[in-house]
């Protein structure tokens, strides 16, 4: 079960530097194809969105908390967008809402 | 780091020349530090509560420090303690670590324009280690070519901080209150929607599309057939549906992705 998670953490790490790397080192020239740029454009907030919704409701001990954890960062985001002042403001929100439940 | 190493080492007759160079190099690694501050503190609170994930996912204290270290990625990592606390297999592992993290590729492309060009070739691979949202954010936000000491800053302040806070919330998280516990499992979540939500607000097509995803990862959590495929298959499934589809019905222009690789 460790061999598995050791080798597991090993080949993600080289996967994810990989990923890093090579642009930096292979790519002299632009992408020039439109619909690639496109969907590498579009990946990051269809894969985080993905993550985020609905993973959430179920983070938290009541599916209450986790929404209103959810719409605290939504609301956050949209007024300020600071990464670190939406993050923390959701926990606040979590833990404010299972206090009074 | 090792760059200025040999700098210092440098025989004398090369001096004057060399030590512009190092000073030059200094002053950018000084000035990444100061950048790398504010995103380590950050970075810190977040960590904490992917220690606490890692732990409950099975993995011990040095697991989740190393993972960290080596992998210095929130989703990446989130979606790696999914795929290992769900006994996924190994390619599974790298297809979901590639598409999870293809937005790296993006960054990484955009820095290669970036980068000075007289600079030594293997300061591309060390670079290449530091790329997440904030690091990048604050190197593109340099005037004019990056110096890749200013990244070594940036990465030498930030790192740490992600680091420790991995190991502590891996350490401390267990004991911590449940209800703090509780509270703090959002962190990631809310750091995800502040990528996602800012320009959601000034691009109407990214608000549909981050709707458009969201909706459709709920239907597949629901629906009877496909909520049986593992979370990772998941992601990458409904990452290569949407942002195609997106990709084919709204190609993006040029300018539009300028102000996207510069947020």
């Amino acid at each position: 079960m460790s061999l598995y998670k050791n080798s597991g953490l090993l080949v993600m790490a080289v996967t994810i530097y990989l990923v890093r790397a090579m642009p930096l080192a292979l790519l002299r020239k632009e992408i020039r194809s439109p619909f690639i740029r496109s969907f590498l454009y579009y990946v990051p907030y269809v894969s985080l969105s993905v993550m985020t919704f609905p993973a959430i409701l179920s983070a938290t001990t009541s599916f209450l908390s986790g929404l209103a954890g959810f719409l605290a960062g939504v609301l956050l985001a949209w007024v300020d967008g600071n990464l670190f002042r939406v993050s923390i403001g959701a926990c606040v929100m979590v833990f404010l809402v299972e206090l009074i439940l | 780091m090792k760059h200025e190493r040999e700098e210092c080492s440098t025989k004398k007759g090369e001096r004057s020349r060399e030590g512009k160079n190092t000073y030059e190099a200094g002053a950018w690694f000084f000035l990444g530090m100061k950048a790398g501050i504010p995103i380590g503190m950050g970075y810190f609170a977040v960590a904490f509560t992917l220690g606490i994930a890692a732990r409950k996912a099975g993995l011990n204290v040095l697991q989740s420090g190393f993972m960290s270290a080596a992998m210095l990625a929130s989703a990446g990592q989130f979606a790696g303690i999914n795929a290992l606390a769900s006994g996924a297999g190994y390619l599974e592992m790298i297809v979901a670590e590639i598409v999870v993290n293809l937005r790296y590729l993006l960054m990484s492309s955009a820095l290669s324009q970036k980068v000075m060009r007289d600079k030594p070739f293997f300061h591309r691979f060390l670079m290449a280690y530091g790329v997440t949202d904030e690091i990048f954010a604050v190197s593109m936000g340099v005037e004019g070519r990056l110096h890749p000491s200013y990244m070594y800053g940036a990465i030498a302040t930030a790192m740490p901080g992600w680091v420790l806070g991995t190991l502590l919330g891996a350490l401390l998280g267990m004991i911590l209150p449940s209800r703090a516990m509780s509270a703090m499992s959002v962190a990631l979540y809310g750091m995800f929607l502040a990528i996602v939500i800012p320009p959601s607000k000034k691009n109407p097509i990214i608000a549909g599309v981050v709707i458009v995803s969201m909706t459709a990862s709920t239907i597949f959590s629901l629906a009877p057939v496909l909520s049986r495929i593992s979370s990772g298959f998941q992601i990458i499934l409904l990452t290569i549906l949407v942002a195609g589809a997106a990709a084919i019905l709204f190609p993006v222009k040029e300018e539009e992705e300028e102000k996207h690789e510069s947020l």
